[in-house]
C-alpha cells in the first residue's frame, strides 16, 4: 500500500473530521437537518473509509466484530427500552413527556435518546454488512 | 401553461419504467438490483415532489418564515431511504450466494443448470 | 434542468453493460437525486441520499462486483414484449398523473391533512424547531422503531448469508 501515500494522508486527516461530524448531526439534528438515521449512516461511512484504505483486518481490530454486533442490538434496545420506560411511568407506549417533570423537557429526552438508539443501530448495520462483504472478498 | 406543473411527474414515471425495464428484460442479477435501486428511488423523488408547496421552505421553524414544505413525506422518504440499502445489501448478499452455489449471475444460466440437474 | 440529467444518467445505466461503469453511474444518479431533494425543501431527506447512495450503496455494490462478474452476458436475442409491456404501464400512468394536483400547489390534498398541525403545534408540544426530527421521533415513533428494525433484521440476514466477517475467513482457511 506504499503508493497509495497521498490517499492514506488525506484519509488519515478526514476520518477524524468525519465521525466528528457525525457526532454533530447525531446531537444537533433536533434543531438542525440531521438525525439518528444520517448520523448512523455518515458514522458508517467513516469506518467503512478506514477499512477500505487500511485494510478490513486494520479495521476489525478497531471495531471488532462481536462488538459491533452487540451494537446492532443496543441500538433497537434502546430504542424499545425508551418505550418500556415511558409505559412504566405511567404513561402510553413511546409517550416521551412522562419522562420528566416538564411535558416539553420530557419529549426533548426521549427524542434524543431514541435519536442516539437509531444512530447505533443504523451504523453497526452499516459496518457490518460492509465486514461481511469484505470478508468474503479474501476467502 | 398548466402541463408544465406535471413536468416533475413524467420525469418519475420515466425513471419507474426505466428501472422496471432493466428488471424485466435483462437476466444479469446485480443490473437486476440496479433496476429496483433505479424504481425506488423515482418513487422518493415522487413523494418529495408532492410535498413541496410553492414559495416554502425547508421545514425547520424559524422566525421570519411562515410557508413551509410539508415534512410528512420528508419523513417517510428519510427512513426509506436507509431501509432501503439495507434491503439492498440483503439482496446483493443473496447474489453473492447463488454466484457460490451456481457459478453465475445469468438467471437464463441458473434456470439452465437447474433444469440439467 | 436536474431532472433531465437525471433522466440522461437512467438511460445510460439501462444501455451499458460494463456492470463497473453502471454503478459508478447509479453513485452520479444518486448525488443528483440528493441535490434534486435540496431543491424541493428536503434538507433531511438530501443529507441522508448523499450518504447513502453515492457512499455507503456504491461500496456494496462494488464489493458484490468484486465477487461476482465485472460484464454482463450479451443478451441471446432481443425481444420486443418487455418494452411494449413498459410503454403501456407508462402510458397508464401517465393518463394517471393528469389528475394530479400541480407542482408546489398550496392547496393540494397531501397538504391540508395532517401536516397543518405538525407545523404548527410541534412547537409548543415538543420544543424541536426541525419539525422533520419532531414528526419522525415523536409522533411517529412506531412508524420509526419498525423501521429500525428492519434495519436490524435486514444486518442479521447478510450475517446469516455471508457470515459475520471474521469466522467465515476461519473457515475457509480451514478448508483450502
Amino acid at each position: 500500500m506504499k503508493h497509495h501515500l497521498v490517499l492514506r494522508v488525506v484519509a488519515k486527516l478526514l476520518i477524524p473530521l468525519i465521525l466528528l461530524f457525525a457526532l454533530y448531526v447525531q446531537f444537533h439534528g433536533d434543531y438542525g437537518p440531521g438525525g439518528g438515521f444520517q448520523a448512523g449512516v455518515i458514522f458508517g461511512a467513516g469506518f467503512i473509509l478506514y477499512a477500505l484504505v487500511f485494510g478490513v483486518d486494520t479495521a476489525t481490530a478497531v471495531a471488532r466484530p462481536p462488538v459491533v454486533r452487540v451494537c446492532v442490538a443496543l441500538g433497537l434496545l434502546l430504542f424499545s427500552g425508551v418505550g418500556v420506560v415511558s409505559l412504566l411511568l405511567g404513561g402510553r407506549y413511546l409517550d416521551y413527556s412522562v419522562l420528566a417533570d416538564d411535558p416539553v423537557r420530557g419529549q426533548h429526552l426521549g427524542i434524543l435518546l431514541i435519536e442516539l438508539g437509531v444512530g447505533i443501530t443504523v451504523a453497526a448495520v452499516m459496518v457490518t454488512i460492509f465486514f461481511a462483504f469484505a470478508g468474503r472478498e479474501r476467502a | 401553461m398548466q402541463w408544465l406543473g406535471l413536468y416533475n411527474y413524467w420525469i418519475v414515471i420515466f425513471l419507474m419504467m426505466a428501472g422496471f425495464y432493466v428488471v424485466i428484460s435483462r437476466s444479469n442479477l446485480v443490473k437486476k438490483i440496479v433496476g429496483l435501486n433505479l424504481f425506488q428511488t423515482s418513487v422518493f423523488i415522487l413523494y418529495i415532489s408532492m410535498s413541496k408547496v410553492q414559495g416554502g421552505t425547508a421545514p425547520i421553524l424559524k422566525e421570519g418564515f411562515a410557508v413551509y414544505s410539508n415534512p410528512l413525506p420528508h419523513v417517510l422518504i428519510l427512513t426509506a431511504i436507509v431501509v432501503g440499502v439495507a434491503t439492498t445489501a440483503l439482496g446483493l448478499a443473496l447474489v453473492v450466494r447463488i454466484k457460490e452455489a451456481y457459478g453465475t449471475v445469468e438467471e437464463d444460466e441458473i434456470h439452465n443448470k437447474d433444469e440439467s440437474l | 434542468m436536474l431532472l433531465s440529467f437525471l433522466a440522461t444518467t437512467a438511460i445510460a445505466v439501462v444501455v451499458l453493460r460494463d456492470l463497473f461503469a453502471v454503478v459508478m453511474l447509479f453513485g452520479i444518479y444518486s448525488l443528483l437525486t440528493a441535490s434534486i431533494f435540496l431543491v424541493l425543501d428536503a434538507v433531511d431527506v438530501a443529507f441522508t441520499e448523499a450518504a447513502v447512495g453515492a457512499g455507503i450503496s456504491t461500496v456494496l455494490m462494488l464489493a458484490t462486483l468484486a465477487l461476482t462478474a465485472r460484464t454482463e452476458k450479451k443478451p441471446r436475442q432481443w425481444s420486443p414484449l418487455p418494452l411494449v409491456v413498459v410503454m403501456i404501464t407508462g402510458a397508464t400512468l401517465i393518463y394517471g398523473t393528469l389528475d394530479m394536483p400541480r407542482y408546489g400547489d398550496p392547496s393540494a390534498a397531501i397538504h391540508q391533512h395532517v401536516a397543518p398541525r405538525y407545523i404548527n403545534e410541534s412547537p409548543h408540544e415538543t420544543g424541536i424547531p426541525n419539525i422533520v426530527t419532531s414528526v419522525l421521533a415523536s409522533y411517529r415513533g412506531y412508524d420509526t422503531l419498525g423501521e429500525v428494525a428492519v434495519i436490524f433484521t435486514a444486518g442479521v440476514g447478510v450475517m446469516v448469508l455471508l457470515g459475520a466477517g471474521t469466522r467465515s475467513r476461519k473457515k475457509k482457511g480451514e478448508k483450502s
